[in-house]
């Protein structure tokens, strides 16, 4: 057979016709692959939300949404939310975890559902900050604690390398207790705290002037 | 034409990221540890053979001017493709290989391969050249992120060798892939004479 001309008839066809073959193909294995691929994220957040409350029977209730977006699952262990980085900034975009609070605020565990951060760096972020590793958030109260990194003037340490990670998954540890904070219906004063932690990360973008603070209260 | 020549080509001659020195990018980027490195190889791999095979089964009714965007569709839809099924069906891989196989569209070896011998040969030969390129790629790979995590870390495959506290962190870094890549060159050059 011989190989088809460059006529502008043969260009048009043949683009049209492997466009709307690839573009069928891509529309069938989607609509064979949606069913399972919603069966395994729904599967991974109840499992996560076991995880990070440390009770593997608990019975997953539906999720109540705070203001920001973050999902709440309120148990009889405690807390699950799911929230996202405020500022999305973090290194990949799109930095989704789960946190599981006591019912005081204490964090129980953490769990990352969705990330995009580079492999062997920002990507630690799911061991980094777990119980008995350098950054261990386990046990910490967002609304006593100082949850930024010790570059910030935090009480974490941050992961080598992944700085921007760090800030931005405890930006999201913050906005996960800021939702649940409202959930539980805590007294003003608690959530006054957790509100000023919340501000906190945004000050990142008037970084001189925060470092600036910084050193005024060491001063002191 | 001698088969077992084209599939030994890929792997030593034309050795993707020692000789052609293509699809950098992915190199330098995922091999931050040995089986990162090797997982990318392999996904990549399979994406190479498939997509030289589909493009030497087509290339006769490919006009020539359109050709490289004919041969993007064909590769993309087959890594997207690639993508949807291993995260309904093999969520595990997902989790460690799911971020490498998006990338995989914008490798130029991909596309080097699909007009450099796919659109030239046949279909047999062109699952045997995406076999060897990508066995070739797979152990070059491999063989970085094992330098980079060793040096790096101290582990080679997740195995602690010394402790990690005397590694050098730059070699996890993107610096230290440019060196450890540079000198990993000269020596398969030096070798192959």
């Amino acid at each position: 057979m011989k190989k088809l001309q460059s006529t502008w008839y043969n260009m048009v066809a043949v683009l049209t016709v492997i466009s709307v073959i690839a573009a069928s193909v891509l529309a069938y294995v989607n609509s064979v692959t949606e069913g399972p691929i919603a069966e395994i994220n729904q599967k991974n957040l109840e499992d996560g939300i076991r995880k990070v409350l440390g009770d593997d029977k608990v019975a997953i209730p539906e999720p109540e949404t705070a203001e920001d977006g973050s999902l709440i699952y309120r148990t009889e262990k405690g807390f699950a939310v799911q929230a996202k980085d405020p500022q999305n900034a973090s290194f990949g975009g799109d930095l989704t975890i789960l946190v599981g609070f006591d019912v005081e605020g204490n964090i129980k565990g953490y769990t990352i559902l969705k990330t995009n951060e580079t492999p062997g760096l920002g990507a630690k972020a799911g061991d980094w900050f777990q119980q008995g590793s350098k950054g261990c958030i386990i046990g910490l109260n967002p609304s006593k604690n100082n949850l930024t990194v010790s570059k910030d003037g935090g009480e974490v340490d941050a992961i080598t390398a992944s700085t921007i990670t760090s800030r931005s998954f405890l930006r999201a540890v913050n906005a996960a207790a800021h939702a649940a904070c409202f959930s539980v219906s805590a007294d003003a004063t608690t959530c006054a705290t957790k509100q000023q932690h919340m501000d906190k990360p945004e000050m990142n973008e008037d970084i001189e002037e925060l470092k600036f603070d910084k050193t005024k209260t060491l001063n002191k | 034409m001698n088969y077992f020549k084209i599939l030994l080509n890929g792997i030593v001659k034309e050795n993707p990221t020692f000789v052609l020195l293509l699809g950098m990018c992915p190199t330098l980027g995922t091999t931050s540890s040995a089986i990162n490195g090797m997982s990318m190889g392999l996904a990549t791999m399979a994406v190479l053979i498939c997509s030289n095979f589909l493009i030497s089964c087509v290339k006769k009714i490919i006009p020539d001017m359109v050709r490289i965007p004919s041969f993007i569709v064909i590769i993309a839809s087959l890594v997207t493709v690639l993508q949807m099924l291993i995260k309904a069906y093999a969520p595990d891989v997902d989790k460690n290989l799911g971020l490498f196989i998006p990338l995989i569209v914008v490798n130029c070896i991909i596309l080097g391969r699909a007009e450099a011998f796919a659109a030239k040969n046949n279909p047999f030969a062109s699952i045997l050249d995406g076999i060897g390129i990508g066995l070739g790629f797979t152990i070059a790979l491999t063989l970085l992120g094992c330098v980079r995590e060793l040096l790096g870390t101290g582990h080679a495959f997740g195995f602690e060798l010394f402790s990690e506290n005397y590694g050098a962190l730059v070699f996890v870094l993107a610096p230290g892939a440019f060196i450890a890549l540079g000198y990993l060159i000269a020596i398969v050059n030096k070798l192959r004479g």
